[in-house]
């Protein structure tokens, strides 16, 4: 597969850091800081990803994802809930028809460590419960041994499990050693036929970061700029506050443009970020600071 | 009969060989029947385009390679420590002043050839930048440097400006004392003879005065070390240098002939301070975002 | 990128406040301690180039005054050099500290007086000036420490004249390892940017520093003069234009005045096809639009191998495209304005001459305020060592692209320039980086980064980008005479 040999191209750490400490140095204000609130609503995966996930759980929070914040009718609702494969039929049915899509994890979620007929089950089950959108996770270990083309085969494979259903492919980039690994990760993704590349599986401490997402962003631009194709890009984990939420959209703007800035080409995996991003929308509505025994719960 | 002596023709030194000047020219040192090259300013010109196809390779020779090429000089000083003696002699020298020219001089080569490999080491540094980058300064030649050497001697003078040059890495063309060129000439041919590439060091005789405009004006010359303390000609060669920015140095006659002619910071004045910045990966690293 | 759509996240503005700054309707001179009333009578407007309103007159040093200066800075050398270097040091730490409380004042008048990004005056100018001084402070007494074997002593009176690009960073430059040295200092400012530096001369006031150890004298190219000329100066330190490096270095021939300069540059910016393109494209944008490319070592000459050419340029121009021109103040503007008019005339000038050389010319396609002095972000594509844009400094927002093919041939290419301050070389490939970086011949190179600055970092050039270091332990030089 040619598409995979393709060298991909290094990548400076320092000058990432150099390109981030530009970004979050921009100062978002009043309507900007109020559309990108808004924005960022829009844009949330709201996820519960627990071995602890009941029916109970799930449809609370797919309550929460329907009915935000009643004091501001004008926001968006989030755009998917994410979940396990388990889950997807109990979330569909609490989802209604509220036009909020199902994101089910999939391919043996977060390890990868299984066999690909496993995980073309997996995925399948997932599908068949009425998933919109799979989060499938790459096989690190075979990357890291170098077999690329065991891990572009597999995407390849569960993409065209996936049908018309949006594949979402979850580097996990805090096990990757480096951001040119990152780099070459998102590249073979994008080229075996990624719709979205996603950071992380929220499992381990190293998530989401913003120069990881601006080498994927990179990544994704350059693939861009080559095939005039878009790719739409998920960091997942560790994004709670608004202000960094801000700042990542800041960084789509900057290395994408303004046509990644929806929720067709942009998410955030999170759970916590939904309440920040009401509190300061509120804080910015009525200019007091907010308390969260104000904001649900679920 | 008596046997017919064999005299010496005194020529100039370029590129390696020894033409004579291209101007035809001659003096004879005042009390000295000898004639010796009144360079031109062609010759000079001649110099100048070897001694700049010559400075890279120079420097960037290994400062170990350097280091025993220098000492390669002084050994073969030893070997014509008569002709220096004699040429001194010559040259006004008593026996006992011509014999300690020539030990000073053959102990500067030493003292320069061991400076080589680490005069670097002494002057340039790694700096502590508030970033993630290795900083460091080192020192690089300047290039193509003319010396002219002090009046008062035909040979320490003129050996101690072109050790300090070629130590350092640049080439050079020395303009020998007017009134005792002698001992430069035979000084060339030890040169010729130490594995010195030709070209590193040109060596002209001939009257400075004549040839200090068309040296300061030389846009190809990066530098000028006049020895001497005539003020006017030095003010001179300060204000016509500005049209390049060629670096002008002067030293006092004494500071070169004396001890204080040995020390490493003749070198650094011939070099640049070149710092260079490259990133710090921290992947990994405490406090890495990474 | 394709063709932009009106965004809802736009940028709204976002205004550094200029309510907590105290700036007068007129300043003196600051000659032995005490703000002085010049004896020239005269007085000249400085504005701010983002709106053309005059923010305070400045009184303009004629001959007498600067004597007066000049006499007071001689009175003091006694003192301030006999005091122990560990007390001198402790002048500047404080001197340092309080620029560090006075951060904020001082970016916002940086900014308001020379038109520079408050982003840029915030983050990099104000605090690069404090970490000068805090560097330098250090120093005062541990000078036998950096020139093993020699004694030093310093030189006396030394005559500093500054530039209009990095106001208070180049009079931090200058007077840190002057005044750590021993030396009093007679400083000019920029006639464009006077304010940081009579602002600085405030905070010498509340620092307590003897009276004549600094005195400050505003005005133009004739006060520069002035000091150049005055025969009981020792050591003159220049930062401009190579034209006036040169004639100062003539005008002084005739004297023992130790000379440094800092002058001009043409910066090649080399980029091969192996390097972090991604991280490059940020490097040259930073390398040349950077203060409005009011930078003497900008990268303004970039070298692209043929093979990444067209992918350099597509990401360039999409790049500058999201670059932020307007209003200095507001703290998310990339491109502030153009220090003066006579400034944007020669930055015209060189597009004009550009244009007509037959060169492709790309600018942003920004809009830019109406009132001011403004360039957008340019670039010139298939330029050749031949053109004029190429050859000489243009000092703005305007950056000339060449290819090559080989590295003989760029290194070549990039010596190719009577200027030596700083090159930069973007590879992955480590043994290439050393064989470019001790090939090319400058004072200043950047691999992989670019327009990086530091108090430890000695700062300098080769050729007729002038002579002398200044930051570092080699920087120290400048300001001290050998006694051996």
């Amino acid at each position: 597969m040619q598409l995979v040999n393709r060298n991909s191209p290094p990548v400076d750490q320092v000058g990432i850091e150099d390109r981030i400490a530009r970004v979050t140095a921009r100062s978002i204000k009043s309507d900007m800081k109020l559309e990108g609130l808004k924005m960022a609503i829009s844009m949330i995966d709201l996820t519960t990803l627990e071995g602890a996930d009941t029916n109970g759980k799930v449809t609370q929070l797919c309550t929460k994802a329907q009915y935000l914040c009643n004091e501001y009718p004008e926001l968006p609702s989030v755009a998917a809930i994410c979940v396990y494969p388990s889950m997807v039929g109990i979330a569909k049915k609490a989802l209604g028809k509220s036009g909020i899509k199902v994101a089910s994890v999939a391919t043996a979620f977060p390890s990868g460590q299984s066999s690909l007929e496993v995980k073309l089950l997996d995925t399948k089950m997932a599908l068949d419960n009425g998933a919109d959108e799979i989060d499938m996770v790459i096989s690190r270990g075979k990357f890291l041994q170098g077999e690329y083309d065991f891990v572009a085969d597999e995407i390849s494979t569960i993409k065209e499990a996936c049908g018309e259903a949006r594949l979402k492919v979850i580097l996990e980039t805090g096990e990757l050693g480096s951001l040119d690994q990152v780099r070459k990760a998102s590249d073979i993704a994008i080229y075996s036929g990624a719709d979205f590349i996603k950071t992380s599986t929220g499992k381990i401490p190293k998530a989401a970061t913003l120069p990881v997402t601006c080498v994927m962003l990179e990544a994704i631009r350059d693939y861009y700029f080559e095939t005039g194709k878009m790719i739409a890009m998920k960091p997942a984990g560790g994004i709670s506050k608004s202000k960094l939420a801000l700042h990542y959209l800041m960084l789509v703007k900057e290395v994408l443009g303004d046509q990644w800035l929806s929720n067709e080409w942009f998410r955030f995996g999170a759970s916590s970020l939904a309440n920040d991003l009401l509190m300061q929308y509120a804080k910015a509505q009525t200019g007091a600071y907010q308390s969260y025994d104000y904001f649900s719960i679920d | 009969m008596a046997r017919l002596e064999i005299k010496k023709t005194y020529k100039i030194y370029i590129g390696g060989k020894f033409p004579r000047t291209e101007s035809g020219r001659f003096y004879n040192p005042k009390g000295i029947d000898v004639n010796v090259c009144q360079s031109s300013r062609k010759d000079f010109r001649n110099a100048v385009v070897v001694a700049r196809a010559a400075q890279p390779a120079w420097a960037g020779r290994t400062a170990y390679n350097r280091s025993q090429i220098l000492y390669r000089i002084a050994e073969m000083m030893e070997g014509r420590r008569a002709q220096f003696i004699s040429e001194l002699e010559l040259q006004g020298s008593s026996k006992k002043e011509a014999d300690e020219e020539v030990n000073a001089t053959i102990d500067r080569w030493v003292y320069y050839a061991g400076w080589c490999d680490k005069y670097q080491q002494i002057f340039s540094s790694v700096n502590p930048v508030a970033s993630n980058h290795f900083n460091f300064s080192v020192l690089e030649p300047m290039g193509v440097v003319t010396s002219t050497a002090p009046e008062e001697s035909s040979l320490l003078g003129i050996s101690t400006i072109i050790a300090t040059a070629i130590a350092g890495g640049n080439s050079l063309i020395a303009i020998a004392s007017e009134s005792k060129p002698l001992c430069s000439v035979t000084l060339a041919e030890v040169l010729n003879d130490s594995d010195v590439p030709g070209g590193v060091v040109n060596i002209l005789t001939g009257n400075k005065d004549e040839l200090l405009p068309h040296i300061v004006q030389h846009m190809d010359v990066n530098a000028l070390v006049y020895c001497g303390s005539d003020k006017k000609v030095i003010i001179d060669l300060k204000e016509k240098s500005a049209d390049n920015l060629k670096r002008i140095t002067h030293y006092s006659t004494d500071a070169i002939l004396s001890q204080r002619g040995e020390s490493p910071y003749f070198i650094k004045t011939l070099n640049e301070v070149k710092t260079t910045w490259h990133p710090i990966e921290k992947v990994g690293a405490v406090g890495s975002s990474y | 990128m394709a063709a932009k759509n009106k965004s809802v996240f736009e940028f709204s503005p976002a205004l550094e406040s200029a309510g907590h700054i105290q700036l007068k309707d007129q300043y003196e001179l600051f000659i032995n301690g005490k703000w002085t009333k010049p004896k020239s009578g005269k007085y000249f407007k400085t504005t701010n180039p983002s709106n053309e309103k005059v923010i305070a007159k400045v009184a303009e040093a004629n001959e007498a005054d600067v004597d007066a200066a000049v006499s007071a800075a001689e009175k003091a050398f006694k003192g301030w050099s006999s005091i122990s270097g560990k007390e001198r040091g402790k002048y500047l730490f404080r001197l340092a500290r309080l620029i560090q409380e006075k951060a904020r004042e001082l970016s916002v008048i940086e900014t308001l007086d020379g038109g520079k990004p408050i982003r840029e005056s915030r983050d990099i100018d104000i605090p690069l000036a404090a970490a000068h001084f805090f560097y330098h402070a250090g120093w005062a007494d541990k000078l036998e420490y950096a020139f093993p074997n020699r004694k030093t002593e310093p030189l006396g009176v030394a005559g500093q004249i500054i530039p209009w690009n990095f106001p208070l960073l180049m009079a931090a430059w200058k007077l840190a390892p002057a005044l750590a040295c021993g030396n009093t200092v007679v400083l000019k400012p920029a006639e464009t940017t006077p304010l940081t530096a009579l602002k600085l001369a405030e905070i010498i006031e509340e620092a307590e520093f003897p009276p004549g150890v600094v005195n400050i004298v505003t005005g133009a190219g004739a006060t520069g003069a002035a000091i150049v000329g005055h025969p009981k100066v020792n050591k003159i330190a220049f930062t401009g234009s190579t034209e006036v490096g040169k004639i100062i270095q003539r005008a002084t021939a005739n004297t023992d005045k130790k000379l440094t300069l800092e002058l001009g540059g043409k910066a090649a910016n080399i980029i091969f096809e192996d390097a972090a393109i991604n991280q490059a494209v940020e490097g040259i944008i930073n390398g040349i639009y950077f203060n409005q490319g009011h930078v003497c070592c900008a990268g303004s000459r970039l070298f692209v191998q043929e093979s990444v050419h067209d992918e350099v340029i597509q990401k360039l121009k999409a790049r500058i495209e999201n670059l932020v021109v307007g209003d200095p103040m507001d703290k998310n503007t990339d491109i502030g304005a153009i220090n003066s008019k006579s400034q944007l005339e020669t930055i015209n000038k060189y597009l004009k001459i550009g244009k007509e050389e037959g060169l492709e010319m790309f600018q942003s396609s920004c809009s830019v305020p109406s009132e001011g002095f403004w360039c957008k972000p340019t670039i010139f594509t298939g330029a050749a060592q031949s053109n004029r844009i190429v050859q000489e400094e243009i000092f703005g927002p305007v950056l000339a692209v060449q290819t090559f093919r080989t590295i003989s041939e760029v290194v070549q290419k990039a010596n190719n320039t009577p200027y030596g301050l700083s090159a930069g070389v973007w590879t992955d490939k480590g043994s290439k980086i050393f064989n470019l970086t001790s090939q090319l011949r400058a004072g200043v190179i950047w691999a992989n980064t670019f327009n990086k600055f530091d108090p430890t970092s000695p700062f300098g050039g080769y050729k007729e980008s002038g002579f002398g270091r200044e930051g570092g332990v080699h920087g120290l030089e400048s300001y001290l005479k050998f006694n051996d």
